[in-house]
């Protein structure tokens, strides 16, 4: 599903690479923990597989497609397949919680009648019946972030990304944001979170990678924080 | 269908949401477009002319005062035989006079300190090759009642001087205009692209397609262009009913008239090119300030 090959990420400028010689790979329906401290290249590896930077050396594949030499022009279409979270939620203020989850299907050319069909069903799922139309500045940290896992899951991505989606959040609205991420998972969907939370990583006892300075130094499969 | 509408919204609340900004767009842009609408005009007015009157009058001979009957036939017929002569015609004193009252009407006192008789008589020539008026002018130089020869093509050629620099300076003026103009529209797209960086981020993120992104930014820019020749073609409208058949009809009844149907014409031509012009620019400006 993700495949990591030997990739070197080097940022112009930087002394030392963000990434260096990393090789991993992730298959279908897994769960996945990036775990590191600030500045190891976990934020890094999310852009990667975005696309929103390219590798300076290696190869990345996503969806069993190389990224990596893949036209500009098919970017969009390809980031389709993917959802994204992130820590700082990305919500737009001047919208509702329904009209920012239905924002992401208009703009890729979905009718409207798709998204009164499909928003309220996924706002439903992530916990946010009857709450369609509030605005993000009247809902708590964690509601605003279960509209952004709405936004990202609406649709159906293969692969969800979560960049600190719980980084913001107290520890009890944490839990609550994994539940989420843990049902999503049951769906089929992979999914691929950065975190430094080490409570969260140690309650769900999933694949845990850990990044130091660039390099992999720990993959365990029901690994803890450690 | 869906995304048609969308984007017009976003044209629309583009243009509404820095609206002092796009008035001066705007307005540039009109002005800009009425002086390359104008020196166009002035182009084909030019050429219209040289044909019009290179084709009908290329030499004046002007007939001395004292010049006999006899003289005049001969000159007459020796036109007729001319190889050089396509065509000529006699201008007798009364219809000279004629034409200046006509040309003068507006200036009685001129007219009535000028008598009939104070106006030359003169064979009107046109030949078969314009350029070969020196051979005439040789071969007819010292006859007998000739006055003098006027090659009317120099006098044209200086009416003609004058309108191409006035046809230079509009579209030098054009030129300055269109690029304060463009400056107007890369300001107003860094301000859209700014005021719009979340929704573009979130664009960005769920994967929507890059025109879908650009193109709200980019009509925007041509939305301005459009109105901007509209209010241009006022401007040339409004030129042709004050100036040219107004206040300056006096200097311009002697040119060719100008046609509506080429004011008409000038309105595509100017908003293709202001369009094409403000498509272009936003374009590249897109390409720094918006990376997709």
């Amino acid at each position: 599903m993700i495949a990591l090959e030997q990739v070197t990420k080097t940022y112009p400028k930087a002394s030392r690479p963000s990434l260096d010689n990393v090789t991993v790979s992730i298959e279908k329906g897994e769960f996945v923990f990036f775990i590191g401290p600030s500045g190891s290249g976990k934020s890094t590896f999310i852009k990667l597989l975005l696309h929103e930077i390219t590798p300076t050396r290696g190869k990345v594949y996503v969806n069993n497609r190389d990224v990596t030499t893949m036209r500009s022009w098919k970017i969009p279409a390809f980031r389709r397949s993917i959802g994204c979270v992130f820590q700082d939620f990305r919500l737009l203020p001047n919208r509702t919680a329904y009209e920012n989850v239905a924002f992401a299907l208009e703009v890729i050319g979905k009718s409207k009648a798709v998204a009164r069909r499909v928003v309220p069903e996924v706002l439903e799922l992530v916990g946010l019946g009857g709450k369609e139309h509030r605005y993000p500045h009247e809902l708590s940290g964690g509601e605003q972030q279960r509209v952004a896992v709405a936004r990202a899951f609406v649709n159906r991505p293969l692969i969800l990304l979560a960049d600190e989606p719980t980084g913001n959040l107290d520890p009890d609205t944490s839990i609550e944001i994994m539940r989420l991420l843990d049902r999503i998972n049951r769906t089929g969907t992979t999914v691929v979170m950065v975190t430094h939370d080490s409570n969260i990583v140690n309650q769900m006892r999933r694949r845990v990678v850990e990044i130091e300075s660039g390099r992999i130094v720990r993959d365990q499969p029901r690994g803890v924080y450690g | 269908m869906q995304r048609a509408k969308y984007v017009l919204t976003e044209v629309l609340v583009g243009l509404w949401r820095n609206v002092s900004m796009t008035i001066a767009m705007i307005i540039t842009m009109g002005v800009s477009l009425f002086m390359l609408g104008a020196a166009t005009l002035t182009y084909l007015q030019v050429n219209d002319m040289k044909d019009f009157y290179y084709d009908k009058v290329q030499i004046s001979i002007y007939l001395k005062k004292d010049v006999t009957d006899a003289q005049k036939a001969n000159l007459d017929s020796a036109l007729s035989d001319d190889p050089l002569v396509k065509d000529h015609f006699y201008e007798s004193r009364e219809t000279a006079y004629e034409r200046f009252k006509e040309q003068f009407r507006d200036a009685p006192d001129l007219v009535n300190s000028v008598k009939p008789d104070s106006m030359p008589e003169s064979f009107r020539i046109s030949l078969k090759d314009p350029e070969r008026v020196a051979e005439i002018d040789k071969k007819y130089h010292g006859v007998e009642g000739i006055d003098q020869i006027v090659d009317q093509k120099d006098l044209l050629g200086k009416v003609f001087s004058i309108l191409g620099s006035a046809q230079t300076t509009a579209l030098i003026a054009a030129l300055v205009m269109a690029v304060a103009a463009l400056l107007l529209v890369l300001n107003q797209i860094q301000v859209a692209a700014y005021s719009k960086r979340r929704e573009v981020a979130v664009m960005k993120l769920v994967g929507a397609s890059n025109w879908f992104i650009q193109a709200p930014f980019v009509l925007e820019a041509v939305a301005a262009a459009l109105i901007g020749s509209v209010l241009a073609f006022l401007l040339l409208v409004a030129g042709k009913i004050v100036l040219i058949d107004g206040s300056l009809k006096d200097l311009t009844q002697y040119l060719t008239p100008l046609s509506w149907t080429k004011v008409i014409l000038m309105f595509p031509l100017m908003a293709a090119v202001g369009s094409a012009v403000s498509a272009i620019t936003g374009w590249i400006t897109l390409r720094f300030y918006l990376r997709v």
